[in-house]
């Protein structure tokens, strides 16, 4: 029995009971699960994409999210946060059920290049994580100062600083992604959740904004959840990996969900994952549904 | 579409001036001083020229501030064809023997309606609105030829003549200034932020969809009211213009809309007060000031940069001269 197997065992015979804890739990003595799912699918356009996911994420935790394209890794995020509905089994987000608009949630989207003519501010594009989705417009209150100072702080712990007032179209796509996370942070989110930050960044900028959001979050104590094609700049940080293809959603350690075995299991096809001295993974066998760069 | 119009008006139009720059001759008391406030004031003893100012001041307010979304959104084709169907709307109102602001009303209000409900759905929106632009376009000329009354009132339509404005409209110019303001004091921040990032505001809980409807909704209304002053076909002056020069000059949303406000309002009084004294169309005057604003703001920084660039050019060969010079080579 494999390592997988038995944890897997485990895990199952853990969970019924870390449920009941978790819905028992009034205060603050156990720590509240931040996601909990059992049993999920999600269907699109009457196509099961995946199914019997069930898993937890606890608070604190960085967790990558892999997995083919089209497996349907965003379409998990857009189910945490609301935008799509679960066709079965059971999801809770931080105790609540999902929906749109959960100010305790975080979203750095896909990056599509923002129009170049876009002559906002960074600055003024970041305020708006704080209070975008209200109604009105904001009033030259003394709230207002307080509100420009978070929106610097976040600025600054993104490292934004010295491009914050040039307009948003002009910037690079590194200096846009850092912009993104800190309006995400502005709200002050429990979790945050990002979709392919490091898609089309050069191999420097993948590590340094893979570090900037693992210390940012672990600073403010946020769980993230991260889709990546590349697992490798993450390695590093990730405590977890979920990994999503062929319909099924496994959950667990990189270095028990990344292997030959369960690859190939997965895939049924003979897969071969390598690793090199610095930890690094390589994966060899799949066709044009490749999920992992080979790295150099 | 221009000689066409130019044709079916040619007669009627030069009387028209001539009656407004002889009504203007007649008025004039003294002709134009240099005491500017005296100037105003005789300008404002003269009901038409009050009513002018009055829906020329709300129609730039709104023009200003709605064209500021529109340029940050990318509806100025939108904007333009929705002007276009007001042709139509009008011109079948005025055979009816109905006012034409209100045809104008429902055919924009419908089209607005019909694009914010497609929305996002037709890719190459811009073909299927140009298609149908260019038939209604057709219907406000078929509805043209069968009037057969005067038809200053179809030129007002396409070109604009805010001095002719009844009192009538001047208070639904009002009334619809005072609920686009409204509707954009409700809606600002999520369309903002709708605007900026839609896939960031949609998860955070903003109903980017009905935005969008309401937003075209706002356009339509803000069109019709623009059109008294500069007519179906010059729209663009006091919607885009003003706007796209506001964006040249600062980053920030709020700023940028006061400036498009201001500015709109200094292109609209001033076409106003210069045809008190020539008599030559408002929508000129309005249309000329915001060109050549917009070109000063473009040109300036080009100018600079281009005469800055020859100078460390000039500057960079003096050097290398000066070196070879002093070189014992």
């Amino acid at each position: 029995m494999t390592a997988l197997h038995r944890s897997q065992e485990r895990r199952q015979a853990q969970e019924p009971a870390a449920e009941v804890e978790v819905m028992l739990d009034e205060g603050n003595n156990v720590p509240q699960a931040v996601v909990s799912a059992r049993d999920l699918a999600v269907e699109l356009g009457g196509r099961t994409i995946w199914h019997s996911a069930t898993f937890t994420i606890e608070a604190g935790e960085f967790i990558t999210i892999v997995g083919p394209n089209g497996a349907g890794k965003s379409t998990l995020l857009r189910m945490l946060l609301g935008l799509l509905p679960n066709s079965r089994g059971q999801i809770q987000i931080l105790g609540r059920q999902p929906q749109r608009g959960n100010s305790s949630i975080g979203y750095v989207p896909q990056r599509r290049t923002l129009d170049p003519d876009l002559s906002v501010c960074g600055r003024d594009f970041v305020l708006l994580g704080l209070d975008g989705h209200k109604w009105g417009f904001p009033l030259p209150f003394v709230s207002r100062r307080i509100q420009k100072q978070r929106a610097q702080d976040a600025i600054d712990a993104v490292g934004a600083t010295t491009y914050a007032d040039r307009p948003v179209g002009k910037l690079s796509g590194g200096e846009q992604q850092r912009l993104l996370l800190a309006q995400a942070l502005l709200g002050q989110p429990k979790l945050l959740l990002l979709d392919e930050p490091l898609a089309s960044l050069d191999l420097k900028s993948q590590h340094t904004i893979a570090q900037l959001v693992a210390q940012v979050a672990h600073e403010r104590g946020i769980t993230v959840m991260l889709v990546a094609h590349d697992v490798n700049p993450l390695l590093p940080f990730t405590n977890r990996v979920v990994y999503v293809a062929r319909g099924q959603v496994e959950i667990g350690k990189s270095d028990e969900i990344i292997t030959s075995e369960n690859l190939s299991r997965l895939y049924d096809t003979p897969i071969e994952v390598a690793r090199d001295s610095q930890g690094r993974i390589l994966v060899f066998g799949l066709d044009n549904s490749i999920s992992y760069a080979i790295n150099a | 579409m221009l000689g066409v119009s130019l044709f079916l008006f040619s007669s009627d139009t030069a009387t028209h001036y001539s009656t407004l720059a002889e009504r203007n001759m007649q008025a004039n008391g003294s002709g134009f001083t240099w005491n500017l406030v005296a100037n105003v004031q005789e300008m404002f003893t003269y009901a038409f020229m009050r009513n002018a100012f009055e829906a020329g001041t709300v129609v730039a307010l709104v023009a200003g501030l709605v064209g500021y979304f529109v340029v940050l959104r990318g509806l100025s084709f939108a904007g333009h064809s929705l002007s276009h169907t007001g042709f139509a709307g009008a011109t079948g109102a005025i055979l009816l023997d109905m006012r034409a602001i209100y045809g104008m009303l429902t055919f924009t209000i419908g089209s607005a309606l019909i694009m914010g409900l497609l929305g996002k759905r037709l890719h190459g929106r811009d073909v299927i609105t140009g298609i149908v632009l260019a038939w209604t376009l057709g219907l406000g000329v078929l509805f043209l030829s069968l009037y057969t009354g005067y038809a200053t009132e179809a030129y007002a339509v396409l070109f604009g003549e805010i001095l002719g404005i009844s009192v009538n409209d001047v208070q639904t110019t009002l009334v619809m200034g005072g609920v686009i303001l409204l509707a954009m004091a409700i809606i600002y921040r999520p369309l903002l932020f709708a605007s900026l990032d839609e896939e960031i505001a949609e998860a955070r809980g903003v109903p980017t969809q009905a935005l969008s409807i309401v937003f075209m909704l706002i356009l339509a209304l803000a069109v019709s009211a623009a059109t008294q002053v500069v007519g179906v076909l010059m729209i663009f002056a006091l919607l885009i213009t003003p706007a796209a020069i506001a964006e040249r000059l600062t980053t920030r949303p709020k700023l940028a809309i006061l400036y498009s406000v201001v500015l709109s309002m200094l292109f609209t009084w001033s076409g106003l007060a210069i045809s008190y004294y020539f008599p030559y169309p408002v929508s000129f005057f309005i249309t000329s000031f915001a060109f050549f604003t917009y070109a000063l703001v473009r040109g300036v920084p080009y100018i600079q940069h281009t005469v800055f660039s020859r100078r460390r050019k000039d500057m960079g060969a003096k050097a290398i001269a000066a070196d070879l010079s002093t070189a014992n080579l």
